[in-house]
């Protein structure tokens, strides 16, 4: 009986505890779409580095990174970033890829927002027909773009039909499956979500859904344990020619979920982007 | 030499009130001697005073000079209510050994010298709690007999056995006490007093009136309480 | 049905991931238990056999402590351990060690509470007896634990149990790190946030499956402990 004890205590470390290793703090919707669990070992393979990733909400990532608990951050909410470096927590903010964001709703789509114009129209129809809509409510990357939907259509939600989970986009889908509502998913979690019941994707490709995200240094001199050597390579990593291809490489479902654009793409062309494509590769 | 006992004004008050003394004498028989008086005149907190078990005492107790509270290793002590640990009946005698060093084998054969001293011939192995009353009180005995002390102090020890358990209780005592262990016990049973006694300290509301030899005590007795208590009026 | 088949695919292949997560939920568990008895049977029998000042306070408190959350202990641990914490400089923040030290101070009132509550009745009888031995300190607290045992194994189960199946606090303090701080419940909230509900409700019967060993085993520990129960 002692012995037995004995052994389950000390059920050895995992093998990546003796890497040298930097924490990441990024965001939930990055980590389910199965990104980080193909590229990064690619990193590691490369220079022997651990990335550990914790994966929260976009706003709990940055206040992570505020506390100095982390060595690097890369979310998607370039206003947020933004305010991050200004403010001195973070230095070199670089961009690294994007993705974009998609209406899912009933499949009979009563708010016939599929032959809407643009996403701001999409979401007037949603809010003038009085359908059940899913919001994160969570302060995260993908709630933060649709308070601006709905601020860019004039519109402030409230009322039985805007239903807030305080949560992350799984269990915010997964809400949704169960009423038939409306709701605003990153690509790469609607492509790998299993759970979609009667939903399906009815509106997409507007550039306003374009979801870019940021890598940022945690700053050295605010917070002096902070391993920025660490934190810069992986960033010269992700956007050098090995990173972006593999960024460009990774599949779901045989879409490709995100566009790398480390020289910085255009903040609002006039055409549609040729990526993500709306067909398979 | 029998052990000596003092009492030098030794008294116990809780709520505004006196229960027992002051109280002060001496006691240096050899013998057995019998606390008695009626209910509730302080005989157990009598003996829980001389055994050094009381906190809020004033007065100060000593046997040999020595403080009752430092010597409390060298008696044994029956509680009016028997207490039982949860353990075989082995292992409550054993645990009165507990905190000495001793050799395993010495242990075993003190263990069963007191079981035999009690008469106690329940199997050993057996969870204390399947003893009846009677073996319980017996156990008790076993367990203030296994440290071999000097001195033995009962509370009223055979209360509520019959009289086949009572009189092979008393039996023991006897036989524990011709070893030279000075005894030392309550009870309101005057014949068993008769039988056992050879001093009597008679207390009663608290205070010690009376300390004779057996004899003198039920033959002439001095005071009115103590008279009235021998006449069955207490 | 395609659940029970699932989960026992997942522990038939002896998947190596699912084994890991397993073996760190255990060790995380195990840990906090440990450290949790060795500080709260001690104190939880002290409590229950000396008239300790504002015994009363500590009771309520520690009874208190027995309903907190798990993901607000999870807060204050993370609070304490973050860099901009006091503890900061330990450097322990999304690693193991957190999640066990979130997970003592989560089970350390269970274990008191439940200690003191197996020794309370044994105050009348080994109290008499301890000062008409004149038995010191430790001698009367080894005596009142062992004695209470069945009760204690009792209270340090039910600490394993509370551990292995909470997620508030080690979520929080662990960060959920593939490979590192991932566990049971961690996994199982992961998946479910994925929609994998079936692979989240395969891990959850091998969760459930370990909370009817530990409580079948509480029972039995209750039924044999009978034997030596005194009654008057």
């Amino acid at each position: 009986m002692i012995r037995l004890l004995i052994v389950l205590l000390a059920l050895s470390l995992p093998a990546r505890a003796e890497m040298p290793f930097l924490v990441l703090a990024s965001t939930t919707s990055t980590q389910n779409s199965g990104l980080y669990d193909q590229i990064l070992p690619l990193f590691t393979k490369d220079t022997g580095i651990d990335v550990r990733v914790v994966a929260v909400g976009t706003g709990q990532a940055l206040r992570i990174a505020r506390n100095g608990d982390a060595d690097a951050l890369m979310v998607h909410h370039r206003p947020s970033e933004d305010t991050f470096v200004a403010e001195g927590y973070g230095i070199e903010r670089r961009d690294i890829m994007y993705n974009d964001f998609i209406l899912a709703g009933p499949a009979d789509d009563p708010a016939d927002i599929a032959t809407a114009s643009s996403v701001t129209e999409a979401i007037r129809r949603i809010a003038r027909s009085g359908a059940l809509f899913a919001s994160r409510g969570d302060d995260s990357g993908t709630h933060k773009k649709e308070q601006e939907i709905w601020r860019a259509a004039g519109l402030a939600p409230t009322g039985n039909w805007y239903l807030e989970t305080g949560s992350g986009m799984g269990a915010t889908l997964n809400l949704a499956a169960a009423k038939s509502a409306y709701t605003l998913t990153d690509r790469g979690t609607w492509i790998t979500f299993g759970n979609k019941g009667p939903l399906r994707r009815l509106f997409g490709g507007d550039w306003a859904m374009f979801n870019p995200y940021g890598f940022i240094i945690v700053n050295p001199e605010r917070f002096p344990h902070a391993k920025s050597d660490l934190a810069r390579t992986l960033s010269d990593w992700l956007v050098s020619e090995r990173g972006q291809a593999a960024i460009a490489g990774f599949e779901i479902d045989g879409f490709q979920a995100f566009c790398p654009n480390a020289q910085g793409a255009d903040p609002a062309p006039k055409h549609r982007p040729t990526c993500p494509a709306e067909t398979r590769k | 030499m029998a052990p000596v006992l003092r009492f030098e004004g030794v008294a116990v008050r809780a709520g505004g009130k006196t229960l027992l003394g002051p109280v002060t004498c001496r006691l240096d028989s050899p013998g057995i001697t019998a606390v008695m008086g009626p209910n509730g005149a302080g005989k157990s907190l009598f003996l829980s005073a001389a055994h050094g078990v009381l906190d809020d005492l004033a007065g100060r107790v000593t046997w040999d000079d020595t403080d009752a509270t430092h010597s409390r290793k060298s008696r044994g002590f029956m509680f009016q209510a028997t207490p039982v640990l949860r353990r075989s009946v082995w292992g409550n005698i054993a645990f009165a050994l507990s905190g000495q060093r001793l050799a395993k084998d010495d242990r075993a054969a003190r263990i069963t010298r007191a079981l035999a001293d009690a008469r106690l011939d329940a199997d050993p192995r057996k969870p204390a709690a399947a003893l009846s009353g009677g073996e319980r009180k017996r156990l008790d005995l076993a367990r203030a007999l296994v440290t071999d002390p000097r001195v033995l102090i009962l509370d009223e020890p055979a209360a509520n056995l019959d009289p086949a358990a009572t009189a092979a209780f008393e039996d023991s005592l006897r036989r524990i006490s011709g070893r030279g262990v000075k005894i030392l016990f309550s009870t309101h049973d005057i014949g068993q007093a008769k039988r056992l006694a050879d001093d009597i300290l008679f207390i009663d509301g608290g205070q010690l009136i009376e300390q004779k030899t057996a004899d003198t005590f039920f033959s002439k007795p001095v005071s009115g309480p103590a008279e009235r208590f021998l006449k069955g009026l207490l | 049905m395609e659940t029970l088949r699932q989960a026992w695919m997942l522990v038939a292949t002896g998947d190596a991931a699912l084994l890991q997560i397993i073996g760190l939920s255990l060790r995380v568990s195990l840990w906090a238990t440990l450290i949790a008895a060795v500080i709260g049977i001690p104190l939880g029998a002290a409590l229950a056999t000396w008239r300790v000042p504002f015994s009363g306070v500590l009771v309520v408190l520690s009874t208190s402590m027995m309903a907190l959350p798990p993901v607000v202990v999870g807060l204050i641990v993370y609070l304490s351990l973050s860099r901009a914490g006091p503890l900061g400089d330990w450097g322990l923040l999304f690693t193991p060690s957190a999640m066990i030290i979130a997970q003592t101070i989560l089970i350390l009132p269970i274990i008191l509470a439940l200690t003191r509550e197996a020794v309370l009745p044994l105050r009348r009888d080994y109290d008499m007896l301890l000062r008409s031995m004149d038995a010191g300190p430790i001698l009367r607290l080894r005596t009142l634990i062992w004695d209470a045992r069945y009760g204690v194994m009792t209270a340090i189960l039910a600490g394993v149990g509370r551990a292995m199946a909470e997620v508030g606090a080690v979520l929080i303090v662990g960060g959920n790190i593939d490979g590192l701080t991932r566990v049971m419940t961690t996994t199982i909230a992961l998946e479910t946030s994925r929609g994998n509900l079936e692979l989240a409700l395969a891990l959850g019967l091998i969760l459930i499956l370990i909370a009817i060993g530990v409580n079948a085993a509480i029972h039995l520990i209750g039924r044999f402990g009978r034997r030596y129960e005194v009654t008057r």
